[in-house]
């Protein structure tokens, strides 16, 4: 198991809540575990404890220091703190854990933070400790109530017990917040789990179907100000002039600041600053505005792709000498820049005090927005809350916080009180933190047994992390987020060579739900299926033949989906198998032809993502992941006309997967006593080309541009 | 200008711009919350409440438009239909970020309450209008035939 | 703040020359001797109406098209029973008794409406047809409505929803003319014996 702790990480105090405040009110029916909205009073002075709180009501309330944005990790938290505690699920709760990277950072970031579907790996062994580190405080207690030695006590479903006496935890929480925290309590042997690995309700459930869970947009404090922002039109324009005099006339709009990212009207309700946004006129300066059509960007990608650049970043044997003489596949595949378009748009509310500020967001690298945040307010203190966001799939792990520093400044602009920015749909699809655009070009040539003799391969993309504070983790190396998963792949070949072309440009870049993946799953597991077919191989005998024996986990999903999967059906077939994130993912997509348009009938998945803590969240990441997969391969794509101007605003012309292009999925978990891996990306990158390759092999049209279905 | 129509069984009234969208209103105005703003050109349905029964886009519905009328927003949804649909979401893990469920219940509560026994093809063309961007549509699709076939009892 | 009215409007000036034009008033064709040719002169002038992508999108054969390059609705809405939409998202869903401005920034810039608001009449579906089948199905009442040509003249010249199609809203083509125009247009048509173009 590769999971670094710390001691800190081992903190495992235990600390007593007087009384729930009713702001808190836990967010589920009652018998159910459930979900605090805002974490209850006084939990910013839990020294003792990072992670626990035990209400003399007997709920346990687990601090979970990842944002909820539908990848589960307030239930699969929880569930191992349960889990430890021998806790009954329905005593559960879960709460945003505050901003404080003291205690809480992504022990695989060393800062606060979500991303790279590191949750449940993170905080497997540190939440497991956490939690029978509090169990121990309990028993101690118990121990010394009930008159028994520690060893005579046990606990069931949140029963204490010995002989004939029984204690719940809430009756023994104050005298359990006496005893002293266990440095390195042991945790339960796998074989004992009760509660990790079934199919645990999940905490939020409730809230979410009755409307009651709070976002950051149902943040309203008193006075609060509403503020949308005017970008400008193209990447890179900035305000040269505006004239605000018609906006200012709108009944509402309280008043109209210049900040670094455009114009921001303030008003009393959010139509009123729509309305005075649509009401300003602004001349833009364009004069580092990105004019290029990505037309004719893909051009000069494409030509850098074909012409490698500078970064080689695998060399085995010698490609070039292999690829002399020989029989050559070749292959362009095009990937447009993407948008994440959570359902929730960016929003934040600021409140602006006295040497202090309070902000609520869905923040999901709270350590650096929480930063940004201060030094942009001049302020020591802010107090930042994590709300539930509705959805990311990246979008809101910004390595530069531009949304948490738009927000400030904002609030900077306004003075003391509160404000509320929000962008809407239009500001995100044109707000540009897009996954890159991606050009590859592939060069392969096969031996006489139809293995792969050489394999060169050349990406051209901006670099995400480059030129972002996160630049330092790359040690002066290249962005590995441009190139994973072309780098190390599971297919044998005798001579190898990757090289990336770094490009640039103003539009901003991101990483967008499995990153690199998304590209290089698609191109590597495209080209190899062309090889394939080339090479009269069918496709998983064929792929398992140039696995070898080297990659077991791969080739067990490959084996599995290739069981699961009926495929005697009149539809076209395709495979891909991609590890992202540590977890090993196999699909095998049923196309229908509707008229020239490929539709998705079924999807067979099978996942390997070591121990499922809660194998229904991980059937659900997969089934989303296919769906946003689904999304990117035949409808979604960021295009700017020729100047620069963006072509699409929403999701009219922004397309994504609606319910009657939704296939049905069949999701088998590989069971496994490895580690947790994470499983909100790794659903994603394999759906693409397995679409792609049922498409070609049902039409013989070889798709090398996505989306498959551009929008007119 | 002063509006006035029924929300979840209350009366109200509102002096604000005729113009506003309901959207807007129900939130800003009255602090229900559950109605969510995703796109604002009717494109994918957070926004979704019952207007006199009806299911109708709150965020391209002029506050003027509903002088008068019976608005009912997720908060207060009820009667056998809702029940049978929020029991299902639940059971079901519906939600992910749950962001767009609100619209997603009121839509489908709206479906059921006019055809008791759904197909796929009904249950798609109902619910076309409404986005999960982390497509839980498998599930919605399952939710909504295990609410019917609880309303068959 | 719209940022690109003027190349939007530019590009589908370009796209769609015919909008450009005026149509024409009966006085016009007067030149024309022969009654027969002149009213079906008279319908190729009304043709640009009938054509028009604020007609033809709501004379579908299957699901209404919206825009002006008459692209599938979105989101995606089937006819139903009753050329309403389907049992739980019929037309009213979205569209109001009057067009609903957005506030977005460019991009839809409105919500077409009307009262009554629905899909003509699958046997009224004009969208593929060419002008003369188009006009030989205007006459039969099997396929109009059951309208005689006097009615078939008030519902071009007074119907509220054909009339929708001078009024659309903000970021959307006006049908050619006017509503009056067209009213005339039909009339002089009809009084001219209602001849098709061949």
């Amino acid at each position: 198991m590769n999971i670094h702790t710390s001691r800190r990480a081992f903190l495992s105090g235990l600390i007593v809540a007087v009384a729930l405040p009713g702001l808190a009110r836990a967010q589920q029916k009652s018998g159910a575990a459930a979900f605090f909205n805002e974490l209850p009073e006084g939990s910013g002075e839990m020294s003792a404890n990072a992670f626990i709180r035990v209400a003399p009501d007997n709920t346990v309330t687990v601090l979970i220091k990842h944002i909820e944005f539908g990848q589960g990790p307030y239930t699969g938290l929880t569930t191992l703190v349960a889990e430890e505690m021998d806790a009954d699920w329905s005593q559960m709760r879960a709460a945003a854990a505050p901003a404080d990277v003291e205690k809480y950072a992504n022990l695989a970031f060393g800062m606060q933070g979500t991303g790279g579907s590191t949750a449940m790996a993170n905080s497997f062994m540190q939440m497991r400790k956490a939690g029978a580190g509090a169990r121990a405080m309990l028993v101690a207690a118990a121990a010394e109530r009930f008159g028994v030695p520690a060893d005579h006590i046990t606990i069931d479903k949140g029963i204490i017990s010995a002989g004939d006496q029984s204690a719940t935890f809430g009756e023994l929480a104050e005298a359990a917040a006496q005893q002293t925290a266990p440095e390195d309590p042991p945790v339960k042997d796998p074989a004992q789990f009760k509660l990790i690995g079934t199919d645990l309700p999940k905490v939020d459930s409730s809230a979410k179907t009755d409307g009651s869970a709070q976002f950051t947009l149902d943040v309203y404090r008193d006075g609060m100000l509403t503020v949308v922002v005017a970008h400008p039109p193209k990447f890179g324009a900035k305000v040269a002039s505006f004239d605000d005099s018609a906006a200012l006339q709108v009944s509402g709009v309280q008043k109209v600041a210049q900040v670094p990212t455009g114009v921001a009207v303030y008003a009393d309700n959010t139509y009123a600053a729509l309305k005075g946004r649509d009401a300003l006129e602004i001349e833009w300066d364009e004069a580092e505005a990105e004019t290029r059509s990505s037309d004719a960007m893909i051009e000069e990608w494409t030509t850098a792709a074909k012409a490698g650049g500078k970064w080689e970043v695998v060399k085995t044997g010698d490609v070039e000498a292999a690829l002399e003489g020989s029989e050559i596949v070749e292959a362009t595949y095009v990937f447009p820049y993407l948008a994440h378009t959570p359902m929730e748009p960016l929003d934040a509310v600021v409140e602006l005090r006295d040497g202090e500020a309070e902000v609520w967001m869905g923040s999901q690298m709270q350590t650096g927005d929480q930063g940004t945040i201060a030094k942009i307010l001049g302020v020591e203190n802010v107090r930042l809350h994590t709300m539930l966001a509705g959805g990311s799939f990246g979008r809101r792990a910004t390595p530069d916080s531009h949304f948490a520093a738009e927000a400030a400044e904002v609030a900077k602009a306004n003075g003391k009180g509160a404000v509320k920015l929000m962008w809407t749909r239009e500001d995100d699809v044109q707000g540009g933190y897009y996954r890159p655009l991606t050009v590859h070009h592939m060069r392969a040539a096969l031996d006489d047994q139809g293995g792969i003799k050489a394999w060169d391969h050349g990406i051209a993309a901006q670099s995400v992390v480059m030129g972002t504070p996160f630049e330092a983790m790359l040690q002066g190396g290249p962005d590995f987020t441009a190139f994973e998963g072309a780098n190390e792949l599971h297919y044998a070949m005798a001579n190898h060579r990757l090289r990336w072309a770094q490009m640039e440009s103003p539009i901003p870049t991101l990483w967008w739900r499995s990153v690199g993946h998304t590209h290089t799953g698609y191109a590597v597991e495209c080209f190899i299926d062309e090889l394939l077919e080339k090479a009269g191989k069918d496709p998983i005998e064929g792929r398992l033949a140039l696995m070898g024996d080297d990659h077991p986990r791969e080739r067990a999903v490959l084996e599995r989906v290739a069981e699961m999967a009926d495929q005697s059906g009149d539809y076209g077939y395709g495979v891909a198998v991609v590890k992202s994130f540590g977890t090993y993912v196999a699909q095998i997509a049923e196309i229908e032809d509707r008229g020239g348009i490929p539709h998705v009938h079924r999807v067979w998945c099978a996942v390997d993502c070591g121990l499922a803590v809660n194998p229904n969240v991980v059937r659900a990441q997969m089934e989303g992941g296919i769906g946003y997969g689904i999304s990117a391969a035949l409808y979604s794509e960021i295009t700017l006309d020729e100047g620069g101007l963006i072509r699409q605003q929403n999701w009219d012309s922004y397309r994504i997967l609606r319910i009657p292009e939704m296939p049905a999925i069949e999701v088998v978990i590989i069971p496994s006593a490895e580690a947790p891996t994470g499983v909100g990306e790794p659903g994603t990158p394999p759906i693409a080309p397995a679409i792609a390759n049922a498409w070609r092999r049902m039409t013989g049209n070889a798709t090398r541009r996505l989306p498959i279905i551009p929008v007119a | 200008m002063t509006i006035s129509f029924t929300v979840n069984g209350e009366e109200r009234s509102v002096d604000v711009d005729p113009d506003t969208p309901l959207l807007w209103v129900l939130r800003d105005e009255l602090r229900l919350t559950g109605t969510k703003f995703g796109c604002g050109i009717a494109q994918c349905g957070a926004c979704t409440v019952h207007l006199d029964g009806s299911p109708r886009r709150s965020c391209v519905t002029p506050v003027s438009m509903v002088e008068g009328s019976d608005i009912t927003t997720i908060e207060g949804l009820s009667g056998p239909e809702a029940e049978a649909v929020q029991a299902a979401w639940r059971a079901l893990d519906v939600p992910q970020c749950g962001y767009c469920q609100s619209g997603q219940v009121m839509s489908a509560t709206a479906l059921l309450q006019q055809v008791s026994s759904p197909s796929d093809e009904d249950i798609d063309n109902a619910m076309a209008g409404n986005i999960c961007r982390c497509a839980t549509y498998v599930r919605i699709r399952q939710a909504i035939h295990d609410a019917a076939k609880t309303l068959e009892g | 703040m719209k940022r690109f009215p003027l190349s939007l409007a530019l590009a589908t000036v370009l796209a769609f020359p015919a909008m450009a034009q005026d149509l024409r008033a009966p006085a016009d064709f007067d030149s024309i001797e022969d009654q027969t040719e002149r009213s079906a002169a008279i319908f190729e002038e009304m043709g640009k109406v009938l054509t028009h992508p604020r007609c033809l999108n709501c004379h579908p054969k299957g699901g209404p098209t919206q825009g002006d390059d008459m692209q599938p609705h979105e989101p995606p809405v089937v006819r139903g029973d009753a050329d309403f939409g389907a049992p739980g998202m019929t037309c009213n869903t979205c569209h109001g008794a009057e067009n609903f401005e957005t506030t977005g920034v460019g991009g839809i810039e409105s919500i077409p409406g009307h009262e009554p608001w629905s899909l003509a009449p699958v046997e009224m579906a004009w969208a593929g047809l060419g002008l003369g089948e188009i006009c030989e199905q205007l006459k039969d009442p099997e396929r109009n409505g059951d309208r005689s040509l006097e009615e078939l003249h008030e519902h071009m010249a007074e119907d509220g929803l054909v009339g929708w199609g001078w009024e659309p809203g903000e970021g959307r083509t006006p049908a050619p003319g006017s509503q009056e125009l067209f009213g005339q247009l039909t009339q002089a048509w009809i009084d001219t014996g209602a001849a098709c173009p061949g």
